[in-house]
């Protein structure tokens, strides 16, 4: 069952075709690749899927209704959620208030509570506080929850990204280059991690750049150049087709 | 002495004073307070907005359009001005909503131009506008607050310096009391989030222009308020006290005393009214000083004042390397 279809999806920014008519699917419960070079349109799918930007033409099916046009913050309601680069973090704040406030979507806060500090507003604070805590165990950096977010290295940072993203409960989570600049080892835990999303029943599309991270993880990977779909299959089928080894592989190389 | 004992027996002596120090200046330094504490009212509902990153410069016109709605609604309805008062507050913000359609598409720079144009177009219709705003001449005969009669004791005439500065004093520190909070709670998290990384907040399902908007709104009531409380002090409403050169003393106030902390903007405005207060005899200087202590502050202690206290423990720390060495 499609949880999520992109239809002839096209995005032109004057001359510039950066997404070319691309039909997608994805299933409920996949963990899904996506691959391509720098400027494929990775980045522009991310943004044409949670509202960044406007199509020129196409349709995006989620749960049968066609989101194109949303704003932001409408799409991240429906349970699309989306981690960004490195930087986008609220790094004057620590790393518990950041997971907090992304909390914020899924908490019984009336607009009007906010304002006081009722008993009840702060129980609910309270457990806000403690859900926020459980997020952070989950990525594995709740021992530093209060320490200020623009102070932690590079692979905690990336893991208080997705316990962001965890925070509003996603049905399809958008993962942007979650490993990047990781060591082997960080690299296999954040992995392992994003696993055990999956097992727990949120759907994943995964940008990476790291070939044996992507290929040892997703059993179906989408291959995109110049904003072209050229391959869609399974790391073997992908690996091997010519297309992709010509775009980006480069020769005689597998990953199975 | 522990450090948490400072903050409230540093406002316990705080309040001791002002509650003691009409009774002891003359006149005319109870006025300055009155206008000073006014004018802490209009920086701090300022920074409230800024909080999200929108500089409102039409934050002082705002100022006037409740000093307009109270003196119209009270010579005009005949409202008492314990109705106006919240009333003018709300229609500053009434104003203020409607000047967020177009504003809130900007960001930035395009929104501080917006605000001041929008501002001004307020502005000019009072100058335009003969009936109701009174042009040039703008509004006069604007009664004080209606007397409070003690029983036995005589009444409270508003009329006088020194109930005044205590009913300005009354409301400006529920005002204050009130944007703390908010500050404190989580709208205020959410909204200095927006001014920080406004793209994470849009990507976990907040609506960012919900927010600005409140911000806005709520910078522009007390805004009001501050409007309600001059003109009811002066008795007298006209378009030119609300000018571009009242913002910029504004944004002065507020580059002095910096816009990190809740204390800043305060300490920005009491500082440069005291000093101008020192100077007062060469009245022609008050502008050079200001521009002075302006650029002293943006080249050597770019944070404003606030930051003061923290920059000279850095200094401290690296004079007592230098002598350990």
């Amino acid at each position: 069952m499609n949880i999520i279809e992109l239809v002839g999806l096209r995005k032109q920014f004057g001359e510039l075709v950066a997404v070319d008519d691309i039909d997608l699917s994805i299933e409920r419960g996949e963990l899904r690749g996506l691959i391509g070079p720098n400027g494929s349109g990775k980045t522009t799918l991310f943004n044409l899927i949670t509202g960044f930007i406007r199509p020129t033409k196409g349709k995006i099916m989620w749960q049968g209704q066609n989101i194109v046009g949303q704003p932001p913050h409408a799409i991240a309601k429906k349970g699309i959620i989306r981690t960004f680069q490195l930087t986008t973090l609220l790094k004057e704040m620590t790393v518990l208030q950041n997971v907090v406030i992304a909390c914020h979507l899924h908490t019984n806060m009336g607009f009007f509570e906010q304002f006081l500090m009722t008993a009840g507003t702060r129980a609910k604070e309270k457990a806000v506080e403690r859900r926020a805590i459980s997020l952070l165990e989950a990525m594995g950096i709740a021992d530093v929850k209060d320490e200020l977010a623009g102070e932690l290295p590079h692979g905690h940072q990336r893991a208080l990204g997705i316990a962001i993203a965890l925070a509003c409960e996603p049905q399809l989570l958008l993962l942007d280059e979650p490993v990047t600049g990781m060591n082997p080892i960080e690299t296999k835990h954040m992995m392992d991690r994003i696993k055990m999303l999956r097992d727990n029943g949120i759907t994943i599309l995964l940008v990476e750049h790291n070939m044996k991270a992507v290929m040892t993880t997703c059993k179906k990977i989408t291959v995109v150049n110049f904003g072209e779909k050229i391959a869609e299959g399974s790391p073997q089928e992908v690996s091997e087709d010519k297309n992709v080894i010509e775009a980006y592989l480069g020769r005689g190389e597998t990953y199975a | 002495m522990p450090k948490s004992n400072l903050k409230p027996i540093g406002l316990g002596v705080l309040t001791v004073i002002l509650l003691v120090l009409p009774f002891i200046l003359t006149a005319y330094y109870v006025d300055i307070m009155i206008m000073l504490l006014i004018n802490i009212l209009v920086v701090v509902s300022f920074r409230f907005i800024a909080l999200t990153g929108d500089f409102s410069v039409a934050h002082i016109p705002l100022m006037g359009a409740g000093a307009y709605a109270s003196a119209l609604m009270g010579l005009r309805l005949g409202l008492p001005f314990w109705l106006t008062l919240p009333l003018a507050g709300l229609t500053a913000a009434l104003v203020g909503l409607v000047m967020c359609y177009p504003l809130l598409r900007m960001k930035a720079f395009a929104f501080f131009l917006g605000s001041y144009a929008a501002g001004e177009a307020m502005r000019l219709s009072w100058i335009r506008f003969r009936n109701p705003f009174g042009g040039h001449t703008g509004i006069t005969n604007v009664p004080p607050p209606e007397s409070i009669p003690l029983p036995g004791l005589g009444t409270i005439d508003f009329a006088e310096v020194i109930p005044y500065y205590f009913l300005t004093l009354g409301v400006t520190a529920l005002c204050l009391v009130i944007m703390y909070r908010l500050e404190k709670f989580r709208i205020g998290d959410t909204l200095k989030a927006i001014h920080s990384e406004d793209n994470l907040v849009k990507s976990v399902g907040i609506n960012v222009t919900t927010y600005r908007a409140l911000a806005f709104l709520i910078g522009s009531f007390f805004a009001g308020i501050s409007g309600v409380l001059l003109v009811h002090r002066l008795g007298a409403v006209d378009p030119y006290q609300f000018s571009l050169a009242a913002t910029l003393y504004l944004l002065v106030w507020v580059v002095v005393g910096g816009l990190g902390t809740f204390a800043g903007p305060i300490i920005g405005v009491v500082t440069l009214t005291v000093i101008s207060e020192l100077i007062r005899g060469f009245v022609e200087w008050v502008p050079l000083v200001y521009g002075f202590i302006l650029i002293a502050i943006l080249l050597f202690l770019p944070e404003g004042l606030e930051g003061l206290p923290k920059k000279m423990q850095l200094m401290a720390k690296r004079v007592m390397k230098h002598a350990g060495q």
